[in-house]
C-alpha cells in the first residue's frame, strides 16, 4: 500500500509541476509584463531598469524556477496587475464561494445519479432505465450556460421563486447548484449504471445468489460494496469538470467565486491571478484523482497490488 | 418508447432476450436516423443559408430593435423569431451561425484527431519510455481544466476563428490519445500483427496498413461525439467573450448578447441556445448509433 501511495504521489507532483510550467510560459507566449505594467510613455531606459528590478531580464528558465520557489515556499504568485494586491489573497477570498457551489452541486449530482444509476442497472431496459438514458442524452447536448439562463428566465423572472444573481442567502445557491449539477449529471449517471452492471455480471454475484441469499442481501452485501469503487473513481475524476463548469456557472449567475475571477483576469490579461487560479484548480484536480485512487485501492486490494 | 412500457424486472438475467435486443437495436437505430437527419439539416442550412435566410445577418435597423417573434402578440411575420438589440433578424443570424459552428467543430476535431491519434499510436505500439512520456502528458492535460487553458490560449493568441480552432484542438486531443493507446495495445498482441512482423514489414507499414484500419471505427465514433463537444465549447468561449467576436453571427455570441435582455426579451437567449442543443443532440444521437453498430462493447464507456 505504501509503495502504491508513493507512486501515485510522485505522479501527482509531476503533473502539478508541468501544469505550473505551462501556466508560467503562457505569460511569455506574447505578452511582455513590463509593457503591460508601465505607462505607455515610459522610456526605453526606464523599461530596462524596471525589468532588472523585477528580475525580468533573466533567462526564462531561471525566472520559472524563481516563480516555482516563491509559489511552493510562500504561496506567493506575485501581485495582481489590476488590483495591486497579492494574487494569492484574491484567490483565497474567492475560493470559499466556489467550494460551496461545487459541493452543493456534487451532493445534488450524487443524490440523483446514485439511486437512478443503480436502479437503471438492476432493472436494465425498464421504462425508468430508458427514460434515464434518454434524459442523459439530452443533458449531454445541453450547453450548461444556456440551461442556467433558461432556469433564470423560468424560475427567476417568470415564477419569481429564486433570486437570479448574487450569493447572499441559501436561495441564491439553488439555481447555480442545479445548473452546475446538470453539467456532470449525465456522465455520472451513465458511469454509475455501467459500474453497477459490471459488478452484477461478476461470478461472485452468481455465487451469492446460488448460496440462496435474498436479492436484497446480494445487492447490499456484495454488489454495492464493489460498485462503490467506480463511483468513487468517477467522483474523483469529475473534480476538473466540476471546476470547469463552475467557471461558466459563476459567470451566468454573478456568483463571486474563483471562476468569475478567472474569466475577468484572463480578459484583462492579469496573468499572476490567472496563474494562481490555474495552479489552485490543478491542485484540486490532482488531489481529487489522488484521493479517489487511494480510496479505491483501500477498498480493493486488486488495484494496489495489480 | 412505447415498446418498453413493460418494466423489465428480471435481475437474474443481465443479457436481454433476443426480441428485446432487436427492439433495442431498432430504437437506437431510429435515434441514429433522427440524429443523421438533424445533421443533414445542419449541413444543408450551412451551405444554403444565403438563400434560406429572409434577411442580411449584419443589417441593423435600430427602429426595429427587440421585435417580438411572429407567434407572440405584436410580432411581425417578416421577423419569424423577432429581432435583436440592433434590429437584426434573429432567425437569419441563427441560420448563419451553423456555418461557424460546423467549421469550428470539424476543423478542431481534425486537429485533435491528428495529434491525438498519432500520439496514441506511438504510445500504444511502442510502449516503454514513449508510452510513459505520452501517458504522463495526457495526465497533465487532464489535470488542466479545459476551459481555463482554452481561454488563456485564446487570450494570448488573440480571438480569431483560426486561434479558437487551435485552442480547442490543443485542449481536446488527450481523449483520442487515451482511447487509441489502449486499443493499439490490444491490437499489438494479435496474431495478424505478429504475422506482419515476422514477414519483416516495416513498422510504418504495420501501423498504417494493419493497425490504423482496425482503429477506424473507434476513431469515427469518437470523432463524431467530439464534434458536438467542440461546437458546445466554441459557443462557450464565444459566450464568455473569448471566442468568436461580435458582430459575427456565432450562437455563443448571440447567447451572450441575448443574456443582457433575458429579463424581458427571453427569446433572444432561448433560440440560439436551442440551435446549439439541437446540433449537439443530432451529432450525439448519430454517434451513439454508430457506436452500437461498430462495437457494442464500447457502449459501456
Amino acid at each position: 500500500m505504501r509503495t502504491f501511495i508513493i507512486k501515485q504521489l510522485v505522479q501527482a507532483i509531476g503533473v502539478c509541476l508541468v501544469i505550473s510550467m505551462i501556466s508560467f510560459f503562457l505569460l511569455f507566449l506574447n505578452t511582455d509584463p513590463a509593457l503591460l505594467l508601465l505607462p505607455p510613455e515610459a522610456e526605453v531606459s526606464d523599461i530596462a531598469k524596471f525589468k532588472k528590478q523585477m528580475g525580468l531580464d533573466r533567462p526564462v528558465p531561471v525566472q520559472y524556477l524563481d516563480f516555482l520557489r516563491k509559489v511552493v515556499l510562500h504561496g506567493d504568485f506575485g501581485n495582481s496587475f489590476m488590483a495591486k494586491v497579492p494574487a494569492a489573497k484574491l484567490v483565497r477570498e474567492r475560493l470559499p464561494a466556489t467550494i460551496e457551489l461545487a459541493l452543493a452541486a456534487l451532493i445534488l449530482v450524487n443524490l440523483v445519479a446514485l439511486p437512478v444509476g443503480i436502479v437503471s442497472a438492476i432493472r436494465r431496459y425498464s421504462l425508468m432505465d430508458n427514460v434515464a438514458t434518454f434524459t442523459a442524452l439530452l443533458g449531454q447536448a445541453m450547453p450548461l450556460y444556456w440551461f442556467g439562463i433558461m432556469l433564470i428566465i423560468i424560475f427567476g423572472v417568470w415564477l419569481r421563486w429564486f433570486p437570479i444573481s448574487g450569493s447572499d442567502t441559501w436561495a441564491h445557491l439553488v439555481l447555480p447548484a442545479v445548473t452546475l449539477a446538470s453539467w456532470i449529471l449525465p456522465i455520472n449517471m451513465r458511469m454509475v449504471r455501467s459500474g453497477m452492471l459490471d459488478v452484477l455480471n461478476q461470478d461472485y454475484i452468481r455465487t451469492a445468489r446460488a448460496k440462496g441469499l435474498t436479492e436484497r442481501k446480494v445487492l447490499i452485501k456484495h454488489a454495492f460494496k464493489n460498485a462503490a469503487i467506480p463511483v468513487i473513481t468517477i467522483t474523483g475524476m469529475q473534480v476538473g469538470a466540476l471546476l470547469g463548469g463552475a467557471v461558466v456557472t459563476e459567470t451566468v449567475f454573478a456568483w463571486p467565486g474563483l471562476g468569475r475571477l478567472a474569466v475577468d483576469s484572463i480578459r484583462m490579461g492579469d496573468y499572476p491571478v490567472v496563474q494562481a487560479i490555474v495552479v489552485v484548480f490543478a491542485l484540486f484536480v490532482v488531489i481529487g484523482n489522488l484521493a479517489a485512487d487511494i480510496l479505491a485501492a483501500l477498498i480493493d486490494p486488486r488495484i494496489r497490488l495489480g | 418508447m412505447p415498446e418498453f412500457a413493460a418494466p423489465y424486472s428480471d435481475t437474474e438475467e443481465a443479457a436481454p432476450t433476443t426480441l428485446k435486443r432487436v427492439l433495442q437495436k431498432m430504437w437506437h437505430l431510429r435515434m441514429g436516423v433522427l440524429g443523421g437527419f438533424l445533421i443533414l439539416c445542419l449541413i444543408f442550412v450551412a451551405l444554403f443559408c444565403p438563400y434560406l435566410a429572409p434577411h442580411d445577418p449584419y443589417k441593423q435597423d435600430i427602429t426595429k430593435r427587440l421585435g417580438k417573434p411572429a407567434f407572440m402578440d405584436g410580432g411581425k411575420a417578416e421577423y419569424p423569431l423577432g429581432t435583436d438589440h440592433l434590429g437584426r433578424d434573429l432567425l437569419t443570424r441563427i441560420l448563419y451561425g451553423t456555418r461557424i459552428s460546423l467549421v469550428v467543430g470539424l476543423a478542431a476535431v481534425i486537429l485533435m484527431l491528428t495529434v491525438g491519434v498519432t500520439l496514441g499510436l506511438v504510445a500504444g505500439y511502442f510502449g516503454g519510455k514513449a508510452d510513459a512520456v505520452i501517458s504522463f502528458l495526457v495526465n497533465c492535460m487532464m489535470g488542466f481544466p479545459f476551459i481555463l487553458l482554452a481561454m488563456s490560449l485564446v487570450a494570448v493568441l488573440g480571438a480569431s476563428l483560426q486561434n479558437i480552432i487551435i485552442a480547442l484542438g490543443c485542449t481536446g486531443w488527450p481523449v483520442f490519445t487515451r482511447v487509441i493507446r489502449i486499443e493499439t495495445m490490444k491490437l499489438r498482441e494479435r496474431e495478424f500483427i505478429l504475422a506482419a512482423k515476422s514477414l519483416a514489414f516495416s513498422t510504418r507499414r504495420i501501423l498504417a496498413r494493419h493497425i490504423l484500419p482496425n482503429l477506424l471505427p473507434a476513431i469515427i465514433v469518437l470523432a463524431t461525439v467530439e464534434v458536438a463537444r467542440a461546437i458546445i465549447r466554441e459557443s462557450l468561449l464565444s459566450f464568455l467573450g473569448l471566442g468568436i467576436q461580435p458582430p459575427t453571427p456565432s450562437w455563443g455570441v448571440m447567447l451572450a448578447e441575448g443574456r443582457d435582455y433575458m429579463l424581458l426579451q427571453w427569446w433572444l437567449a432561448a433560440f440560439p441556445g436551442m440551435a446549439i442543443f439541437l446540433a449537439a443532440l443530432g451529432i450525439n444521437l448519430l454517434g451513439d448509433a454508430l457506436r452500437d453498430l461498430v462495437d457494442p462493447y464500447l457502449r459501456k464507456t
